[in-house]
Parts: structure tokens; C-alpha cells; sequence
């Protein structure tokens, strides 16, 4: 808890220090922040807490998802030098603090135990990444990104908070104890139906944040127009805050209203996981077919929190935590090679341009294989276990249909993910050697590591809790 | 711990291979096949005494383990598997192959996967090796190998990964069904839990089980992708897709379809025998109009594995102790003639039938090597093909007598091709490009002599093998007589 309140002062700080430290003392000093509030969020492990007003709730469960976008906003700032945009116009102080001020938001989504709590967590995030997409402001794709961004994001969230409001209005209360002691304590006759409305326009809003078809339109313009260090953090951070946020919501206060959840869940689900890897196949710019295929992982993890077993929430973690080592390499490398391809090729971002990257860069190559593979879920990898945790949850509960379309739609993944492999192995290209920083190479090396302990061994995570 | 040793050796020379990239990496692999070999060689003189194995935790939470075992079915293939990989390294000798660490590296990382799926117990862990297998062996193909790789050698990954989702899912379906708060995939529970399941479900799991090792074989009609990679890949690929790596297949098909869907067995196992017997006709008639050698054996590859499928499927101790003894012999004798094929491709860099002829003028050994290699392929008695199709044969007349027939056409055929691909390559009159044909180096013979010499070994010593595996199969058949 007392991280939140670290994590926001130090973002101030940030700012100040923008004064007078250069751009690398200043990633130095924010990295070394994000590892003090790991320290301190780390300390709530195993004492379960209530804060402000029994609105802040920190248990085991929300440690180790904080720890987790803690963890990836530590790699997206090992991996930003100079943020992809162009030195004169950078103002690095300002985005570490938003990176700061973002990871504050997450950590409040997935520790809430208060609906307002959770909106104001929402936002404070949200908002932090509409300005990030549109920070590279020479560039009319980042502008158009962020107006985009920001004007559908605050559409969903104005539906969303209508939801809250009607649950509200239904329960008397915010808390998510009494909501849920509300809904158990009505007989089914005499519950109002405005609950079940406020239910899903709550859905649909946490449906456009995770970007679920079919309220995914805005995620491939957004991903592909934001500077990539940022698309790295909104496809990993948000992501994984959502879902977790979203289990607690649907288990948690909602968990007696299974039967109106989990239908319009499956489907929604199903349609992503389709639209997610069918589209994702025709893309020729690697950053978006990336895009494509975080929707795509979000249909895997929509079937996970509708599982509802005891499993679910480390299971959710598991895959966040997969998903998140393998995609900030992945953008990490796409990030890498349009740089060195700028004013070299035409799109810098598209598949072509990594043609023969392995010759001269067997690290970059190694690593990039390894999320590739980790993303397909190929054994040894991380994303292997993910995907087997995530089915044998949903099979627990004797729901069948779903599980296969989604192992068809994984064969359909490797398929485009492969696409990348072939280009950077098997094609013939003249790529120089690409000089990497040091912070770079660890935070890639780590996470592939990572990514393969995690894979041969997945209990170190998995049995958290 | 020998089988931790025997499992992971390879694999920690292989790595080290890839990232320091010595010179001398031929010599390192060389001697690392070969302590493999002998480690091998001693684990199981231990289980002709009694099972060993190993067992360490791995996803408690989930109920897998870490098990590792070896009876007299999983110690026949890794006996191949061990056996044949010094042989593989050793084709490789005297070849100035760019990044050749990398190679050599490949090929122990692929090592270390095939032993892994045939040492384990826990289903999840035979599931995880079976796939691993296919990331080595797919750089190998997809780095070095000839003509329109990317397509093929990618067509390839698709298709038996597509192949072995379906297997995955039954396979935690049924696993999901095992007793206790946490499940378990030891392959013993298994075979008990799936005696409950009805005789629908064990219908449908049957076949998806079965459609993920008929991929592996290949059977017919699944074995589109096969012809196109056992040609496109290096030879030392293809030796391990044909040698080893199909046996997975077979082996899956033993050990975990056989015991655990006694019922889905005997409902489709009919059907299934009946594709592989298509397959075995199939393969042998292509094979027989091939031009290019490779594919020829790749073809005879399709359809000896053919036969070996309806025999297991059949049941029988003799259809699955004629499998285990094919299934060695077939890696022999593969390794052996795609290596001859290899050879002759070196030295006048066409692998064309027509194109050859009048080698044994200049290469004597050459002719009788491959001869013998060749014979036992075609099942002579004598020769260790014999004994496992004889009994691969009496079991599926066993079981059905139109079938058994159909498929004893394969030896007529089978004579048919490969007396063809001597008769047009070995004899007959010189063409332009065999003029100049030098004789075996030491090194060749080095991997010849020695494989034509346990051709004919096996051909007069069966029992070794089969009593060896005799105890394990009988016990095997214990859960589904």
C-alpha cells in the first residue's frame, strides 16, 4: 500500500530532477524508484490488509499483480532510451513521472475493494496512457492514435461508470462486500433488472479496455500509431490490471450472478479469439499483427476469468505474467529494428524489414524466437503452460466448445507467428549489427530467461497461492 | 538418476555447442553421442533386471511430476535412440557444413527431446517432449535444408502441432477425470481413470488421440507433409524424422491409445488398422514410380510404418512385440540407405535414378553395404526386418485375414522398389556423372559396416530384444484383455 503513495511522490520528483539531471541519470533514478515500490509493495506480501476507509484492499492476490506491472514498467524503462521519438522534442522527466503516475492507477485497479476506488484507478491510468500514445507530437499517426485513443476511451468509460451507477442504485452501496451480500439477500423475483443492465454496460467497458472484439477497432490504430516503448506498456500494463480487475469484479461481488456473466463471456470471447488471430494473419507490419495478436490473448484470458475455479486467479496471473515477459520482448525488437530500419526502408515496422536479422544479430534473433514461440504457446516457454492452465480450468468446468475453438485458433497463431521466425532466420537480408545498451540487453535477456524458467519449471509462480 | 543423466546430457552439450561454437564440434558431438550411448547401454542392462526410474516434483499444484521410467518398451527406443544418434553425428564426419556447432548442437538438443518422450511416465511430460521435438528437428530442416525449405519444412511444423492440440485436449480431458484434489497424469492412473469413461467418450478420445501420433508417422491420409520434408531436409534430419522421431508416433500409440481406450480400440481400431493398411499399399506403389532416391525412401518409410500401426493396433503381444523389433530395425536400416543416398548425392550431386548406375565398379563396399541394408528393408530372412514384419503380419491376419492379405502385398512391393533403386543405381552401365565415382572413405564404412553388421545380427539374434521387452508388454496387455 504504502507503495501508491511512494510511486506518486517519487512521479513528482521525476518531474523536478527533469531540471537538472540528464535523460540517463533520470531512467537510472526511475528505475531505481520502480524497484524501491516493488520493495515496498513486496512487503504486503502475506499481510492482508484493509486501507482508506476499507476502500484499499491488499491481499496476496493483488501483491503479486502489482509486482507484476511493477515489473513490466521496469522493462519498458530498461528498454526506453530516448522513448523512440527524436531528441530535440523529448522531455523524458515528463514521461517517466506519467509512466509513474500509470503504475499508481494499475496497482489501484487491482487492488480495490470499492467501486469508486476502482474508477478513480481506472482513469488515473487511462489517462496517463491517451497522453503517452500522442507523445511523439510530430508524428500525425501518434496524434491520430491518442485522439482516437482518448475519444473512445472516454466513450467506454462513460458507460462504464453509468454501470456503476445503476449497481449502485440497485445495491446501495460501493463496497464490493455489500453489493455482493445485496445480491445474495434479494430473492431472484424481486432483483431489480436494472442490476443486470448495470452488469453489462460495466462489461462492456472493461470489454473495450481489454479490447475484446467487437470493441477492439481502436486497438490496432492505437497500438501501431503510439511510439512503440508505449504500445509495449499499454499491451502489457493495461492488460493485465484489467483482467485482474475484472476476475475480482466478476468473482468476487458478481460470482452469484454466474448465469448472467458467463454467457455473453464465452461468446465475447470466442469472437475475439477469431477476430484476434484471423486478422492478425494478413497483417504485413509486425506492430500490428502484435496488435492483432494481444486481442487475441485476451480472448484466452476472457475464457480464463469466466472459469471460476479455485485455480482461475493464479492462473491469471500466470498467463499476465507470460503475455508480458514475451510482448515487451517482442515490441522490444520490433522497436529496435524499425529504429536502425528508419530512412533505410520505407515502413520500417513491416515484416520485410526483418529479413535476415539473424545473421548478424544471434541475441536479438534467440530472444525474439523465444517470445515468438512463448506467444504461439510451443512447449519450453512460458506461454505453453499459460494456455494449458487457462484450458484446464475452463474443461473443469465441463465447457467444451469454447476450449476447442481456442486450440484451433492457437495452431492458427503459430501459424503468423512463425511468419516473423521465417522472416528473421530463413530470409535473406542485410541487417548490420544492431549496438545495444546494456540496460537493454539485460532487460531483453531477463525476460527470455524468464520466459524459459517459467516454462520448464511453472510452479514458482503458479503455486503463489 | 542415470535416466536424469541419460535425459539431460545431450542436451547440455548441444547448448553448449550453440553458444560457445567451437571448432572441433564434430569431435565434441561425437563423444558426447557416444557417452550417451554406453550410459544408455548400462541403464538398461539395470532394467533388464527391473524398471528403473526416476521421479521429482515438477507442477505439484497441477498434479504432474517429473517421472521418468524404463521397462522393456521404453527401453527398446531409447536403446534406438541412443544407438542410432552416434551413427547420425558420424554421417557428418569430413562435411565442411558453415556453423557447424550449430548443426551438431541441433541434433543433441533434438536427442534430449526424443529420449525425454520416451523416458517419460507422466502424460504431460510425454506431451512436452513430444512437442519440444519439433523445435530442433524444425531449424535443422528449415536452416539446412535444399530446395523451397520455408514452405515445407514450415507446413510441416504446422501440421503435427495442429495435429497434437487435439491430443492435448483429450488428454487433459481425461485427466481431469483422475481422483484427488489435484489430479494426476501419471500414466498408470490414467489407464485406470479412462476404464470408467463410456464407450462414446472413449470413441472420440480414441480419436484424437489417435490423430495426433497418426500425424507423427504418418498414416495415411495424414501424411501429406511427409514426403516433401524427409526430401527437403538435411540427411541427418531426415534420418532423425525417419529413425527416431516417427517412433514417437508408434510409441504414443502403445503406450498411452492401446491401455487407456481398450474400448475405442475395439470400436475403431478396425477402421484406423484399415488406413494404415491403405497407407502401407499407398506408400509402396509411389514409392515404386519415385525418380528421386530420397523420396523413394521416404515413401517406403510411410508405408513400413503403415504396417507397424495395424500391428499395434491389432493388440496382440506379437503385433506390439513386432512393433518394438520393427520399429529398431526400421531405424537401422533408414539411417543406413538414406545415408548410401547421401553419399552417392555427395559425390555426383544428383539423387536421380535414372541419372545413376554402375557404382559397384568403383565402390565395392558401397554395393554390398547397401545391399544388406537394402535386404533387410525388403524384410529377407535373416535380416532384421524379417522378424518384425513376420510378426507384425501374423498379428494382423490374426485379427483379420482380408487385411493381413492386403497387407503381405507389402513384401512383394517393398522387393519391388528398393530391388529397382539397387538394380538402376548399383549395377547396369555407367552414366556421366558416376565416371568418376570415389570409393567409401574410412569414415563412411565407419557408419555402414557397423549397420549392415547388426542388420544381419538382428536377423539371427531376436530374443535378445524380445525377451527384453517381452515382461512389459505382457504386462501392458493386462489392462486391456
Amino acid at each position: 500500500m504504502t507503495a501508491i503513495i511512494a510511486l506518486s511522490l517519487l512521479g513528482i520528483l521525476n518531474l523536478f530532477l527533469g531540471f537538472w539531471l540528464s535523460r540517463k541519470t533520470i531512467q537510472a533514478a526511475t528505475l531505481l524508484f520502480l524497484v524501491g515500490s516493488m520493495a515496498l509493495t513486496a512487503m504486503d506480501w502475506n499481510h492482508e490488509m484493509l486501507w482508506y476507509g476499507h476502500m484499499f484492499h491488499t491481499t496476496n492476490t493483488s501483491v503479486s499483480f502489482s509486482l507484476i506491472i511493477q515489473l513490466a514498467a521496469f522493462m519498458v524503462v530498461s528498454f526506453s532510451k530516448g522513448f523512440g521519438i527524436d531528441e530535440e522534442h523529448t522531455h523524458p522527466a515528463e514521461y517517466y513521472a506519467i509512466l509513474l503516475f500509470s503504475v499508481v492507477g494499475a496497482i489501484l485497479m487491482v487492488s480495490f475493494d470499492h467501486l469508486i476506488m476502482f474508477f478513480v484507478g481506472l482513469e488515473i491510468l487511462s489517462v496517463a496512457m491517451y497522453v503517452l500514445t500522442g507523445s511523439d507530437k510530430r508524428n500525425l499517426r501518434s496524434n491520430e492514435a491518442a485522439l482516437k485513443y482518448f475519444l473512445m476511451g472516454s466513450f467506454a468509460t462513460g458507460i462504464l461508470l453509468f454501470g456503476i451507477t445503476l449497481v449502485y442504485g440497485a445495491t446501495r452501496s460501493f463496497y464490493l462486500a455489500n453489493i455482493a451480500l445485496a445480491i445474495t439477500n434479494t430473492p431472484p423475483e424481486s432483483t431489480p433488472i436494472f442490476l443486470s443492465i448495470g452488469l453489462l454496460l460495466i462489461l462492456i467497458g472493461f470489454l473495450f479496455k481489454i479490447s475484446a472484439a467487437p470493441f477492439h477497432f481502436w486497438t490496432p490504430d492505437v497500438y501501431e500509431g503510439a511510439p512503440t516503448i508505449f504500445t509495449m506498456f499499454m499491451s502489457t500494463v493495461v492488460k493485465a490490471a484489467s483482467f485482474a480487475a475484472l476476475y475480482q469484479l466478476l468473482n468476487g461481488p458478481f460470482g452469484s450472478m454466474y448465469g448472467t456473466w458467463v454467457y455473453p463471456i464465452y461468446y465475447i470471447s470466442m469472437l475475439t479469439l477469431l477476430v484476434g488471430n484471423i486478422t492478425a494473419v494478413y497483417q504485413q507490419s509486425l506492430k500490428r499483427m502484435l496488435a492483432y495478436s494481444s486481442i487475441s490473448h485476451a480472448g484466452y484470458m476472457l475464457l480464463t476469468v469466466s472459469a471460476k475455479q479455485v485455480t482461475t486467479p493464479s492462473t491469471i496471473l500466470y498467463y499476465s505474467l507470460s503475455y508480458t515477459l514475451a510482448t515487451i520482448v517482442a515490441f522490444g525488437v520490433v522497436m529496435l529494428v524499425a529504429e536502425y530500419q528508419t530512412g533505410r526502408t520505407e515502413k520500417p515496422e513491416n515484416i520485410s524489414s526483418f529479413e535476415g536479422l539473424a545473421k548478424q544479430n544471434p541475441g536479438l534473433a534467440f530472444c525474439f524466437t523465444i517470445a515468438m514461440l512463448s506467444l504461439a504457446g510451443i512447449p519450453l516457454t512460458a506461454g505453453f503452460w499459460g494456455k494449458f492452465f487457462v484450458f484446464s480450468d475452463i474443461f473443469n468446468r465441463h465447457v467444451y466448445y469454447p476450449v476447442i475453438l481456442a486450440i484451433v485458433m492457437s495452431a492458427v497463431g503459430v501459424y503468423y507467428y512463425f511468419k516473423g521466425i521465417i522472416a528473421i532466420y530463413f530470409k535473406e537480408g542485410d541487417i548490420e549489427r544492431i549496438e545495444l545498451p546494456g540496460l537493454v540487453k539485460f532487460a531483453m535477456w531477463a525476460c527470455t530467461l524468464g520466459t524459459l524458467l517459467l516454462g520448464v519449471y511453472p510452479s514458482i509462480v503458479k503455486n503463489l497461492f | 538418476m542415470y535416466l536424469l543423466f541419460i535425459l539431460l546430457f545431450p542436451l547440455l552439450i548441444g547448448s553448449a555447442l550453440l553458444i560457445f561454437k567451437p571448432k572441433n564440434a564434430f569431435v565434441i558431438s561425437l563423444a558426447a553421442s557416444l557417452i550417451e550411448l554406453a550410459a544408455t547401454a548400462f541403464v538398461l542392462q539395470e532394467a533388464s533386471l527391473s524398471p528403473v526410474s526416476f521421479s521429482a516434483p515438477w507442477v505439484a499444484e497441477a498434479g504432474l511430476s517429473f517421472s521418468l521410467y524404463v521397462d522393456g518398451i521404453s527401453g527398446v527406443l531409447i536403446g534406438l535412440c541412443a544407438l542410432l544418434v552416434p551413427f547420425i553425428v558420424a554421417t557428418t564426419a569430413n562435411t565442411d557444413r558453415a556453423n557447424n556447432s550449430q548443426f551438431q548442437g541441433l541434433m543433441l538438443a533434438m536427442q534430449t527431446a526424443l529420449m525425454g518422450a520416451f523416458l517419460a511416465k507422466d502424460a504431460f511430460l510425454f506431451y512436452f517432449f513430444f512437442e519440444a521435438s519439433l523445435l530442433p528437428i524444425y531449424f535443422l530442416a528449415a536452416i539446412y535444408g535444399g530446395e523451397n525449405k520455408n514452405a515445407i519444412t514450415f507446413k510441416f511444423f504446422v501440421y503435427t502441432l495442429f495435429g497434437s492440440l487435439f491430443f492435448l485436449i483429450a488428454l487433459v480431458f481425461v485427466y481431469l477425470q483422475t481422483p484427488g484434489e489435484f489430479h494426476s497424469a501419471d500414466m498408470d492412473v490414467l489407464y485406470q481413470t479412462a476404464k470408467g469413461l463410456s464407450a462414446d467418450q472413449q470413441g472420440y478420445l480414441f480419436a484424437a488421440f489417435f490423430l495426433a501420433f497418426a500425424i507423427k508417422m504418418p498414416v495415411f491420409p495424414f501424411h501429406t507433409w511427409q514426403p516433401d520434408t524427409y526430401t527437403v531436409a538435411p540427411a541427418q534430419g531426415t534420418m532423425l524424422l525417419s529413425g527416431i522421431m516417427l517412433k514417437m508416433g508408434t510409441y504414443g500409440v502403445i503406450r498411452l491409445v492401446l491401455p487407456m481406450f481398450p474400448v475405442g480400440v475395439a470400436t475403431w481400431g478396425l477402421t484406423a488398422s484399415v488406413l494404415s493398411v491403405i497407407g502401407v499399399i499407398y506408400g509402396s506403389i509411389i514409392a515404386i514410380q519415385q525418380k528421386d532416391a530420397k523420396r523413394l525412401l521416404a515413401y517406403s518409410s510411410f508405408a513400413h510404418v503403415g504396417l507397424m500401426s495395424a500391428g499395434i493396433l491389432s493388440g496382440s503381444i506379437e503385433g506390439i512385440q513386432g512393433a518394438l523389433y520393427q520399429m529398431l530395425s526400421h531405424g537401422i536400416n533408414i539411417v543406413g540407405l538414406f545415408f548410401v543416398i547421401e553419399i552417392i548425392e555427395r559425390r555426383t550431386k544428383s539423387r536421380e535414378i535414372a541419372q545413376l548406375g554402375g557404382i559397384t565398379q568403383f565402390s565395392y563396399p558401397l554395393t554390398v553395404t547397401f545391399v544388406i541394408l537394402s535386404l533387410g528393408s525388403v524384410a529377407l530372412p535373416l535380416t532384421n526386418g524379417f522378424i518384425g514384419e513376420f510378426l507384425l503380419l501374423k498379428s494382423v491376419f490374426d485379427q483379420n485375414l482380408t487385411l493381413g492379405i492386403i497387407a503381405g502385398i507389402t513384401i512383394i512391393l517393398g522387393a519391388v522398389y528398393t530391388l529397382r533403386l539397387i538394380q538402376k543405381s548399383m549395377f547396369g552401365n555407367v552414366s556421366r556423372i558416376t565416371s568418376d565415382f570415389a570409393d567409401l572413405t574410412g569414415a563412411e564404412k565407419a557408419v555402414l559396416i557397423p549397420l549392415s553388421a547388426l542388420v544381419i545380427l538382428g536377423g539371427i539374434f531376436p530374443s535378445t530384444v524380445l525377451g527384453f521387452s517381452e515382461p512389459a508388454v505382457q504386462q501392458l496387455i493386462q489392462w486391456f484383455k
